[in-house]
């Protein structure tokens, strides 16, 4: 077969840190090309430099035999290089129209574009209404409009970056749709993964990153799942220890029929919320992102959110109107989705950074912050969790993204607490730090407390939950217990509710 | 501590080119602006006088820089502590007594902590950018002192002058030594600095503007309130640039009149960030700001160097520290992503 | 009574500056960037501007020569907050420090010079429209170009391919840069617009508004303006409206203080300052807090690479 790409010791460092180390990688026209790796494996790094965003510090870009250099996006452009983002690289404020007129040489989002947009649209079957603002669109209805945009300059070459982490199984079936129309009219694809069901589904090569290199080339489709999920992480990773035989004691947290207004307009609103999680009990709350699971992160943690109606209680206490530190002091620990700048203060050392969760119930002194108790708790948290860091006390912001999920998680644990609420608990963690933070909140739930996890990742919710709850669009689903759950019935609850508003609390 | 020293050196190789432009000797310009003021004894008794006020509108000034809370009208807080702690004097004129110069001063501190809450409570309550209403407010400030000295609270034996009476002995801070004319407005200016920086260095107060300054989200989650943190940073803020106006007006001035402000308050700015926002760093480079202003005063009279110069020259090191802190910062974060 | 043509002609020439350097810098805050030098560039306009037309004797040529000078140091501002991602409040706060002092240099051999009126343009036919006629077409030609300039900013950003662009970059830099856009050049070039902007409406003040040139003459109209681009909150037309309202405003109290109006005249002086800040409370209390603003404005964007 003939190739379209071909990519060759490619290599990127950033600063010290080798990202890519080595690659070569080969890409033909029609064919659906798996990119597999671990959270920080170096896939992002390499699919930027193939488009343009980032140079590489040696190795060659060969396009249809020719070597050539991609300053720029509009370069990867011209040479028939598409991407579609996994965060999006959408305007909120603006129409898809104009959202998709932004990145086309010389177009305004007048009438000739729309006629063009219309006509690939119906080609390619991809439903968008192209005059609302994009901050009132679905995640799958802003995907479509980025595929959309890379699809109107007749891409020889589609990336796509994680497609399919903001969509439901459903939607991600219509783009599955969509990309074998494209692969069979030619297009060659290179589809970024870590689900390996998807992949196996969708995929006739895959190569797979570890740690910045290329471990193995596989047709995923004669390959087992287990098998690329070994290649992926490298020596197994251990499996989870469950503990069996306890029970769930009194209900510590208790949401009842919660009414929040979102901060912004571009926010969920949330209605009729009923959750309540019990002693030593875990609940996970599955979901597609961006369906309320933010605002009902902050609504129970008192971080945001203008609660209407309803109530929240932790051990018995009301906190609604209450702010975060009265729900520390009703014995909560919260750990907020982002690591950085919420979490943390990046620029401040990590034993500074203690005082953020600890300082309305642990003691830090007392008129003057006790800076050599910090460091010794600090120390504490690094030796007991396994944070691997550059120096005794660096910032936060020097640490990888695990090492720095597992001190916050080992922060909050460490304050004893009877109730932890955790936001995309493995959210862009290797495998191992997630694995180390899974068996953390299980051994903290077998000691009593409860557990509230939200989570995009479905395996995750399975892995750890007795319990599981769906969003969707502001309403939670009734809780079913993990054991009897299939998958069919968790995808169906997160594309419409099954069943009213949520049910009471379970027994 | 080398990025402030050496954007000083970059905006002095700048300032000296100006200099030479106008057809003056950069190396008596340099001579008269910096080497005289600081050997002459005289001279630096003047530069301390000078740097009491600087130093105290910039302590309050890096609490709110260190919130990113922007409080750019510390010279209106500042006027309206010199008309506050002022009106005091001119109302107790004639009298004697211990009470007159503390009531003073609390009345001082009180104008301008009122005068920095109106800005802070309109931002905290209505969500109005804190940068121009501060700053509207310099410009009302500057036209009620303006309306007081020609009005109600003119001299009536004054000429006509728009300035009010003299201050009675009671009401002037005294020198502190026999002969000289520094006054226990540097005390009260160390002091600023000592519990500034022990508030940045120790307590959970310091740490939580910090905080809410760096990243709010985090601030955020550990639950400091970001209403009650702007309206703090204002009150203090402006509190201790109305200190600093009633220290100027009992210390220096002696009397209302238009102008007392010099535009210090503007000048603070510098200095808070010439000194890194850190309490010490803004001590010693109001120290710093105050060589060059005595210097500029000498240099209109021998070197007939217009103080616009001087203007020019302040808005040239605030460039150059911003461009040392830019250039620092990200070297720091290159270096970080190698680690 | 003819008086009604010329107050209203007085209060287009006092809204003129005001309006241009909002223009301006509407630009540069729909690109996501906040100038807060417009004072100082526009003083420096102003005296560059009266400086150049006293030596060339060419108000035209100093108009010129004060736009190109407020640009010249919206530059320095462009360098600095774009490729040395400096905080932008803090360097507008110095621009301003720095543009008065320079301001002070340029123009103090001039101080007090009188400089002879502009030529006006009268159009015929329409000046003889009752009233309006006379206010709106026999004004000066900067007063038009004005008018002309709202139009062109109003199309530009709204229907052309940079409008669109420009207002992508402030809306979401990061967005804009995973496409390729040029996010810093972009925002370098309405960083110069607004100085140019700046420097005219300056260059305006000192030639055809007052026509002498003083120091610290500009006296908060640069903030004022900046007040303007966030009353408008993104629309143009509310840029108009409220620079004509203060232009009546600062009228009105001119009036008020020639009539003898038994208020201090210090009072009506501040209003237009009271004015500003009670036009962003009537603003935020009509319930558009923070509306209009684009997504990343005063943000640095330094990208990876």
């Amino acid at each position: 077969m003939s190739e379209f790409v071909r990519l060759s010791g490619i290599t990127k460092y950033f600063g010290a840190l080798l990202a890519n180390a080595s690659i070569d990688l080969v890409l033909r026209p029609g064919e659906i090309h798996a990119l597999l790796g671990e959270n920080g494996a170096g896939k992002s790094t390499l699919v930027k430099m193939l488009y343009g965003l980032l140079s590489p510090d040696s190795g060659e870009i060969r396009i249809n035999g020719e070597v050539v250099t991609l300053a720029s996006p509009q370069e990867a452009r011209a040479r028939g290089i598409g991407m579609v983002f996994q965060h999006f690289s959408l305007f909120d404020d603006f129409t898809a129209l104009e959202n998709i007129a932004i990145p086309l040489a010389g177009e305004v989002a007048g009438r000739d574009l729309r006629e063009k947009v219309r006509a690939k649209a119906e080609h390619f079957g991809l439903a968008i209404d192209l005059d609302r603002p994009v901050y009132t669109l679905s995640a799958g209805e802003r995907q479509r409009i980025e595929i959309l945009r890379a699809l109107m300059q007749d891409p020889k070459l589609l990336i796509l970056d994680e497609p399919t982490s903001v969509l439901t199984p459903s939607e991600s079936e219509s783009l599955f749709k969509t990309l074998d129309v494209l692969a069979a009219e030619g297009t060659s694809i290179l589809f970024i993964s870590h689900k390996l069901e998807e992949v196996r589904r969708l995929c006739s090569v895959a190569t797979v990153l570890r740690a910045g290199r290329v471990v193995a080339e596989a047709d995923p489709r004669k390959t087992s799942a287990r098998e690329l999920a070994a290649l992926m992480v490298g020596e197994g990773v251990a499996d989870l220890r469950t503990v069996p035989g306890h029970g769930f004691g009194a209900p510590v947290l208790v949401c009842d029929r919660l009414d929040v207004e979102p901060d912004t307009i571009h926010g969920i609103r949330l209605s009729g919320v009923n959750l309540t999680v019990r002693a030593g009990e875990i609940v996970a709350i599955a979901g597609v992102a961006g369906n309320g699971q933010s605002e009902l992160y902050s609504a129970i943690s008192g971080e945001g959110g203008t609660i209407t109606a309803g109530s929240v209680t932790i051990a018995g206490k009301a906190v609604t109107r209450e702010d975060i530190n009265a729900r520390r002091r009703a014995g909560a620990a919260f750990v907020p989705e982002a690591r950085l700048g919420q979490a943390t203060l990046p620029q401040g050392t990590l034993s500074d950074n203690i005082v953020l969760s600890w300082h309305a119930t642990e003691d830090i002194g007392g008129l003057f912050v006790d800076r050599n108790r910090l460091g010794a708790v600090s120390a504490g948290i690094i030796k007991a969790f396994d944070v691997r860091t550059p120096s005794t006390d660096p910032l936060a912001v020097q640490l990888s993204g695990g090492n720095l999920q597992k001190y916050i998680v080992g922060r909050e644990v460490t304050r004893n607490p009877g109730l932890i609420v955790i936001d995309q608990p493995s959210w862009g963690v290797d495998a191992r730090a997630a694995a180390h933070i899974r068996q953390t909140l299980i051994d903290l739930a077998a000691k009593g407390a409860a557990v509230l996890v939200i989570t995009q990742d479905l395996d995750e919710a399975l892995e750890l939950a007795d319990f599981i709850v769906v969003m969707c669009e502001g309403s939670l689903s009734a809780p079913r217990p993990v054991r009897e759950v299939t998958r069919d019935e968790i995808g169906l609850l997160m594309t419409h509710r099954a069943g009213g508003p949520s049910g009471g609390v379970h027994a | 501590m080398l990025t402030p020293v050496l954007a000083l050196v970059v905006a002095v190789l700048i300032g000296g080119l100006i200099v030479a432009l106008m057809g003056k000797s950069p190396l008596t310009a340099f001579r008269v602006f910096i080497l005289d003021p600081l050997t002459d004894p005289w001279a630096m008794q003047e530069v301390l006088l000078k740097a009491t006020p600087l130093t105290l509108i910039a302590i309050g000034l890096l609490f709110c820089f260190r919130a990113s809370r922007w409080n750019i009208g510390a010279e209106g807080q500042f006027l309206l502590g010199g008309i506050c702690g002022g009106g005091v004097a001119i109302l107790a004129h004639g009298m004697t007594g211990f009470w007159i110069l503390p009531a003073m001063l609390i009345a001082g501190a009180l104008g301008g902590l009122a005068y920095a809450a109106i800005p802070a409570v309109l931002r905290t309550r209505f969500g109005i950018s804190e940068i121009l209403t501060s700053l509207m407010l310099v410009y009302v400030a500057d036209l009620l002192l303006d309306y007081l000295v020609r009005g109600p609270w003119r001299d009536p034996k004054g000429f006509n002058f728009p300035q009010s009476v003299a201050f009675s002995d009671s009401a002037v801070l005294q020198p502190l030594f026999e002969g000289g004319r520094l006054h226990a407005g540097l005390l009260l200016a160390l002091a600023a600095v000592l519990v500034a920086f022990v508030l940045f260095r120790r307590t959970l107060f310091g740490f939580a503007v910090s905080a809410s300054g760096d990243a709010p989200r985090a601030a955020n989650f550990a639950g400091f309130n970001e209403s009650r943190i702007t309206v703090l940073v204002f009150l203090i803020s402006g509190a201790l640039a109305g200190l600093a106006g009633v220290v100027e007006v009992s210390g220096q001035v002696g009397q209302l009149r238009p102008g007392f402000g010099q535009g210090l308050g503007f000048t603070a700015i510098i200095v808070a960030f010439l000194g890194r926002l850190t309490p010490a760093g803004a001590g010693l480079s109001a120290i710093v700001i105050a060589v060059l202003l005595i210097g500029a005063e000498s240099a209109q009279v021998t070197l007939k160097l217009p103080f616009d110069l001087t203007r020019f020259f302040m808005g040239l090191l605030l460039l150059c520290v911003l461009v040392g802190e830019s250039l620092n910062r990200y070297r720091l974060e290159i270096r970080k992503g190698g680690a | 009574m003819d008086m009604l043509p010329l107050i209203l002609a007085t209060i287009f020439t006092a809204a003129t500056p005001l309006l241009i350097a909002a223009l301006g810098e509407h630009v540069v805050e729909r690109a996501g960037v906040l100038n807060l030098g417009v004072e100082g560039m526009m003083i420096v306009g102003a005296a560059t501007g009266f400086a150049a037309a006293v030596l060339s004797d060419s108000s035209v040529f100093g108009l010129l020569a004060g736009a190109l000078a407020g640009m010249a140091l919206s530059a320095v501002f462009g360098v600095l907050v774009i490729f040395f991602a400096t905080n932008q409040v803090a360097t507008g706060l110095a621009l301003t420090i720095l543009g008065l002092g320079l301001a002070g240099l340029i123009g103090q051999n001039f101080v007090g010079q009188p400089r002879g009126a502009i030529a006006a343009i009268e159009i015929p036919l329409l000046k003889d429209i009752p009233v309006l006629g006379k206010a709106i077409f026999t004004g000066d030609p900067v007063f038009y170009l004005s008018l002309v300039l709202v139009a062109l900013v109003a199309f530009g950003l709204n229907r052309t391919r940079i409008g669109l662009l420009l207002r992508a970059v402030g809306e979401n830099h990061t967005s804009a840069h995973s496409l390729g856009l040029p996010v810093r050049r972009l925002r370098f070039w309405a960083i110069l617009f607004g100085g140019l902007m700046a420097g005219l409406a300056g260059a305006y003040l000192s030639l055809i508004y007052t026509r002498f040139w003083s120091p610290g003459m500009s006296a908060g109209r640069g903030w004022i303006a900046l007040a303007l681009v966030v009353f408008a909150a993104g629309h143009v037309w509310r840029l108009v409206l409220g620079a004509y309202l203060f232009g009546g405003i600062t009228v009105a109290q001119l009036h008020a203080q020639a009539g003898a109006i038994a208020l201090p005249s210090q009072l009506l002086s501040a209003l237009p300052y009271l004015m500003t800040i009670a036009a962003l409370l009537v603003l935020s209390l009509s319930g558009r807090k923070g509306g209009g603003a684009a997504g990343s404005l005063g943000q640095p964007f330094v990208p990876e690479r």
